[in-house]
This record gives structure tokens, sequence and C-alpha cells, in this order.
């Protein structure tokens, strides 16, 4: 049998990479929403929002550690099946994964410990402080993360001697033009993704009566956020299109499937792009449309694909389809968030069972627009990895294709086991809900050990039924 | 400039790999010793003792292989393909046991499987770990300032001994670890068990410090030739004086000291490899100086590194301090 090696390490890495990506759009969000959970309640003293951030933190514990492992496994997939990659654009994005390890992982995983076994060990403050500075931690990996994606997409601050990428100007490496964008537009859709799973979790309570406290302010949080963050994510996303159509004005077409760049552009609402002929079957598409939203002008010209040889071309199918997945999800959320808060300020919010029953099961929907906002962009910059720079089919490393077949394999099985598992897992700790004792003063200068209290809250999940 | 950026930045890969392999390696030696406990309240008790630190552990070696991505990315760009089968499995053993933490905790009836993913994850990437260290020892077959060699390569005999090796090793860690964190049978049995790993690793050691000079000429060059010889010569000394002491600490009842011991027992094995191997980086071909980074990149990150490094350590040593003292039977991994 033989291996094509280079389509199999694409395949190792989107599937790595798929899956690490679910973690941190959640645990962003979520550690975010803890701190501010325990913040609140420092200030009001109310003691459901305690219950909420201990329920929410077993969550974050389960998913922080998927999300941990998982993100291991990229820091060395750089090496084992992109060598070429690792020699070429080395010398100018491996200091911003070194930036992302000393200023994000270490502060994230040193204060995770505090902030999962301190309950009991520190006062209250420097237990918030703790959950804060995790907070701050994962944003802090997504500046650096994103800032070395988007120099793959648009290459700045550097020369190319050699075939090889030096550096020249750090900052223009560092703020290269599509980062601001893309790390607020990523940013933005990780806080989407957590409102999502806290609205389904407060809606999941109110709807089978229990938990009231906690269901209502999960449902006020969540709400606020989508409603405020939603639109906003429109403008982000509309901003970032413009970018893109600047820099990787191929990735434009490709996502608009527009094939002839001397006639205005359609909003192609449906149609199946066709490589071969060249066009668009079965095309439902507003006429002009895309013209106006590109170029803000309905006769403005933006390129189309057929500027290009097909070999420049990226895969049409999966940039087309996932953006349209993508942009569907994210005017759900926006009415998600609109209707939301017009039943609350209605105060008809916790009533209304046509908005219940749909926001209890939403709580995927944020996970797959981001991974899909990630096929369109990644899938989009091919057939290069760092735009200009270094093509995807000469990055891979000098492994043979038995060794990836093998690999990705194994990949497969384990991720799928720990996926279900993790899955299984949280929700069996959504459906207990967050019960457990309220909180007691807080025994400060005690060398204290997690005894009474967090024993019996270990008890609470080792056997629901007592 | 250019001479010594290259050997400053072997210098911080060196240290961040020594405090990985020190700091997880106790963990990971935790994991080695899962199951000969008896109960579950004793594997809570075990677990409970390393549950607020691995994450900060497993860290370096994001930075281990970060940092070797970015300070030599030549060497990086040789080492992963060469070692890509043991690399690889190294990190799906660490899935398995870094779930296991709290998936373990949530589980009810499915916990003995998370007890097993825990035990065998960790001896697996322990494991690997070896058989990495004996493929960079043995030498990576390099053309053109790439890999040229075959996905084996690594598999001899000698790498089935290093990862053995590295396996017992890190049980010393977690054995020695667990007679300071614990008390009652827990660490009592820790005790006994670190006596036999001692054995075990001076075994070890003893082999590889034999067999890697028979076997490789520029180590046997390294190590006999005059005068280095006159300058090495307490390296094994010192090591065996090291191990002494750790046996009558264990059996004088010592909570502390075996664990302090057995980091210098590595410590000194470490050094050991650094003087055999440096200044190579994927021996027997390729230096620090073949492999480095721009000077850009390397000073770039080197102030980063200077700037961030006392802080981390500040962080770190401060939750140690907070997680002091013993973890009790009965006390688990709870939160």
């Amino acid at each position: 049998m033989e291996f094509d090696p280079v389509l199999l390490a694409r395949l190792q890495f989107a599937f790595t990479i798929t899956f690490h990506i679910i973690f941190p759009s959640f645990t962003i969000g979520l550690s975010a929403f803890i701190a501010t959970l325990l913040v609140r309640w420092i200030v009001t003293g109310r003691e459901h929002l305690h219950r909420l951030a201990r329920f929410w933190t077993k969550i974050f514990a389960v998913s922080f550690a998927m999300g941990v492992v998982s993100g291991i496994v990229l820091s060395y997939q750089f090496g084992t099946n992109w060598s070429r990659f690792s020699v070429v654009v080395g010398n100018v994005i491996a200091p911003l994964i070194g930036y992302e390890v000393l200023m994000a992982f270490f502060l994230e995983a040193t204060f995770l410990g505090v902030m999962l076994f301190g309950w009991k060990r520190v006062p209250p403050w420097l237990h918030v402080l703790s959950a804060v500075a995790v907070a701050v931690g994962t944003a802090i990996s997504a500046f650096w993360i994103l800032s070395a994606n988007s120099w793959m997409q648009t290459p700045a601050g550097h020369e190319v001697r050699d075939g090889i990428a030096y550096p020249v100007d750090w900052l223009a490496v560092v703020f290269n033009p599509s980062f601001i964008y893309r790390l607020a537009h990523m940013l933005t859709a990780a806080y989407l993704t957590t409102s999502l799973v806290v609205l389904a979790v407060g809606a999941r309570y109110l709807l089978a009566g229990r938990h009231l406290d906690e269901g209502r302010t999960m449902m006020h949080m969540a709400i606020g956020m989508l409603a405020i963050l939603g639109p906003l994510q429109l403008l982000i996303g509309d901003q970032h299109g413009l970018n893109t159509l600047a820099h990787q004005p191929i990735k434009i077409a490709a996502m608009e499937a527009h094939w002839d760049g001397s006639k205005p552009g359609a909003l192609v609402l449906f149609a199946w792009p066709d490589e071969k002929t060249e066009t668009n079957l079965f095309e439902i598409a507003i006429p002009k449309a895309g013209s106006l939203i590109l170029r803000h002008d309905p006769d403005g010209l933006f390129p189309g694909l057929k500027s290009v040889p097909p070999s420049e071309r990226p895969p049409l199918v999966p940039v087309f389809f996932a953006f349209r997945v993508m942009v569907g999800i994210g005017l759900i959320i926006i009415a998600a968030g609109l209707v939301g808060a017009w039943l609350w300020w209605r105060k008809r919010l916790f009533e209304t069972r046509w908005y219940l029953w749909p926001a209890s099961h939403a709580w995927w929907l944020g996970f797959v627009a981001v991974i899909s906002g990630w096929i369109v962009t990644e899938t989009g910059r091919q057939p290069w990895v760092a735009y200009g720079i270094l093509r995807t089919a000469d990055a891979i490393s000098p492994v043979p294709g038995a060794s990836v077949a093998s690999t990705l394999a194994l990949f497969v099985l384990v991720y799928g086991i720990v996926f279900a598992m993790g899955i299984y897992y949280i929700n069996r700790l959504i459906a207990k809900g967050p019960e457990g004792r309220a909180i007691e003063p807080p025994e400060i200068g005690t060398p204290v050990r997690p005894l009474s209290s967090a024993a019996e809250a270990g008890r609470e999940i080792l056997w629901p039924q007592r | 400039m250019e001479w010594y950026l290259p050997v400053i930045w072997a210098a911080v890969l060196g240290t961040a790999v020594a405090l990985y392999v020190v700091l997880d390696g106790f963990d990971l030696g935790t994991g080695v010793l899962f199951p000969f406990a008896k109960s579950e309240r004793e594997r809570d008790q075990m677990m409970g003792s390393i549950a607020p630190f691995w994450d900060g552990n497993e860290t370096w070696l994001v930075l281990g292989g970060g940092g070797l991505w970015i300070a030599f990315p030549h060497a990086y760009a040789v080492i992963m393909p060469a070692l890509y089968l043991p690399v690889i499995v190294m990190l799906l053993g660490l899935i398995f046991r870094g779930v296991a933490f709290e998936f373990r905790a949530v589980a009810v009836t499915s916990k003995k499987y998370w007890n097993f993913a825990f035990a065998a994850g960790s001896t697996v990437a322990g494991f690997c770990q070896g058989l990495i260290l004996a493929g960079l020892l043995q030498g990576i077959k390099v053309e053109n300032g790439a890999f040229a060699g075959g996905p084996f390569d690594w598999a001899t005999p000698f790498a089935v001994l290093c990862g053995l090796g590295v396996v017992t090793g890190y049980a010393l860690l977690g054995a020695t670890w667990l007679t300071m964190k614990t008390d009652g049978a827990v660490a009592e049995r820790a005790r006994t068990q670190a006596k036999v790993l001692l054995v075990g690793v001076l075994a070890f050691m003893a082999v590889v410090s034999l067999w890697t000079p028979l076997a490789f000429e520029r180590i046997a060059a390294r190590w006999f030739s005059t005068p280095n010889i006159f300058f090495l010569w307490p390296v094994p000394l010192i090591t065996a004086f090291v191990a002494l002491m750790i046996w009558r600490w264990l059996e004088q009842g010592r909570e502390i000291r075996p664990f302090l011991g057995s980091i210098a027992l590595f410590l000194l094995g470490y050094l050991g490899l650094a003087i055999s191997t440096f200044p190579y980086l994927v021996p027997p071909t390729l230096t620090v100086w073949q492999t480095a980074a721009a000077p850009a990149s390397q000073i770039f990150m080197l102030l980063g590194t200077v700037a961030l490094l006392p802080i981390i350590f500040g962080y770190i040593v401060f939750v140690y301090w907070l997680f002091r003292g013993k973890v009790r039977e009965g006390e688990g991994y709870h939160h």
C-alpha cells in the first residue's frame, strides 16, 4: 500500500490540532467566567456564586487536562512531522511559541494547582487571584499562538536568505498585518463558545426546575455576553475579512466561490463549487452582494479564483462550506443573544419554554463555529504553510508514510477514548449540578489540608446517590 | 557573540531538561509505583501528593521541546524525525496519565481503568524517554543536515537498557518523594521500594557507564584521555558516595534527605551524560554551533528567558511551599 506522506502528515496535524482547539476555545472563556464568579462572590457575598464557581471548576479541571495533554503533542509535531517547516521559519516563529511557554503555560499550570486545590488552603483573595492568573494566562497564550499563526498567514518583519526566513523587526513579526484581527476574532469566539455552554447548562436546570438560583445567574451572565459579543463578533469578522482580502485575496475568492474577478461578486448562499468546470453548480446567490460586503460598493471588483492557476488555489469545498457553517452559526448566536436579552427585559426569560428548550441544546454551536473558522483560514492558506515562503508539500519531515499512518491511527484511537470519556464525565458533572455545602469561613493560618469539606466534596463526586 | 550564544543556550536548555527530568521524574515515578498500592485510599493519597504539581512539572517538557526548536532548529529538525516513534508514543503515554488525574477523580465504576492508564502511561512515557536518550547517545544518521536513517534506527538492546534505567530512576524519585510527602503504609512501602530501586539504578548507571565508552569511541576519548581524566574521575566517586548516603538515610528513617539525595544522583548521572556528549547536540555530527538559530532569534528569546525565568521560579517555589507537608491516608485527590 502506498502512503502519501504529505497528505498523511496534513491529516495527522489537522486531527490533533482540531482536537486540541476544542479545549482552549472552552477553557479561555471558562477560566474568565470562574474568575468573574469568584470576584462577584467576594463583592456580594452571595453563596450560590461560590457554589457555581466550584461546580464549574470541576468541569474546568477535566477540560483543561485534555487541553494540556493535547497541546504538548503539538509542540513536538512541528519537529516530528514538519521538520523542514521548523528549519525554514523556526528563526521567526519558534521564539513566539517560546514566549507563550514562558509567559502563559507556566502561569496557567502553576496557578491551576492553587485554583483546584487551594479552596481551603489559601485566603479567598488569593484563591480569586489564582483564578484570575489562570484566566489571564489563557489569554496570553492565545496572544502568542495567534501571533505565530498570523505570521504564517501574513508574514512580516523578516527577510528570506537561501530559503530560510530570518527576523529583521520583531515588532513587525509579532504584530503582523492579520494578527490583531485574528486575536480579536478568536478571543471573542472563545468567550462566545463558553457563554453558549453556560447558557445551555443554565437553561437545562431551569427546565428541570432545579438549581434555580444558579440557573438564573448562568443565563443572565451568558445572555449578557452573547448579546454584546455576538454582534461585535460580526463586526470583527467583517474587518478580519477585509484584512484577508488585502493580504490573501485567493482565500477570499475561495470562501465566496468567486471565479471571475472582472465582474462584481455575488453573495453565494449555496452552491457546489466545481473545480473542473470552474463554475458553481446549483448556485443560489444574491447578485453583487458579495462586492457590497467586501468592497462596500455593489459594483466593486475583487480577484477571482481564475486569476491564479489551479495549483495556486486552496481546496475549495472545505473552505467554502466551513465558511458558511461558521457564519450561519454566528447568526444563530446573535439571534440567541438578542432574543434572550429581549425576554430578560420583558421579565419572561425563565418562563419562555420555546427559548429555554433550544437554548438548553445549544452548547455545541460555538465549538463547531470555531473549528469551521479554523478550517476556513488554515485550508484557505493552502498550498502554502507559510504564505509565500514555504509550500506545505515542501515542509514535511523525512519520515516514511507508514510511520505517519500508524501514529495517526494511534492518535485517532487514543483521542477517541479520551474525548468520549471526557464528554461522558463532564456530562455527569453537569447532570449532578452545583450541589455541595455553601462556603465556610476560610481557615487562614492553619497548614491546611484538603481534609474535611474537600473530602466531602470528593465523596459527592464518587457516590452521587448519597 | 556568534560563539558563546549557542553555549549559553545549551546551558539554558540543559537546565530546562534537568528540571523536567527531576520534577516530572518524581510524579511519573509515582505513577510507576501505582500498581503496588493496596487500596483506592492509598492510591488517592499517592495521587494527592503530586496533584497540585504535575501540570507545572510537565510544562518543562514543553519548554525542552520548544526550547530545542527555538535555539537549535536544525537539531530539532533532525532529532524529532529520527526518534519519531518513541517521541509520539511518549506523548500518547503522557496523554493517558495526564487525563487520568481528573478522569479518575470523577469516575465511579471505571476508576480501575484510569488507575491502569495512569500507571501504564507513566511507565511508557518514562521508557520512551530512555529510548530517546539512547537514540541520542547512539548517534543519528545525518546527510546534508537532515535525518537520513530509518524509522527503527534507535531500536537496540542499549536503548531497551536505557528505557528500563530511566523507568527505574523515576521510580526511585517517586519512592523517595512518597517517603517524604506521605505517611502510614504508603510511606513505609515506598521506603522499602526505594532501597531496591536504588540498587537497580546503580546497576543501570554502572552498565551505561561501561557500555558507552566501550561502544562509542568518542565517549571513551572524552573520559579517559589526559588531561580530562584528572578532572573527571571525581564524578563517579561522588555518585557512589551519594548512593551510599541515600541508603543510610533510608535506613535511618530520614524523610526528606533520601529525596534530595535521589535528585543529586540524577543530576550526577545527567552531568555524566552531558560530559559524554557536549558540544554535540546530534551526536556524532552536529554541534550546538552548527544547529543554532539565527543570533537575532537566540538573543530575542534569551532576553525573555532572563526576564521571565526568575518570576517563574518564584511562583513555582510558592506553590511547593503552599502545598508543603504530608498528605495523610484518606486525604486524596479532591477539589
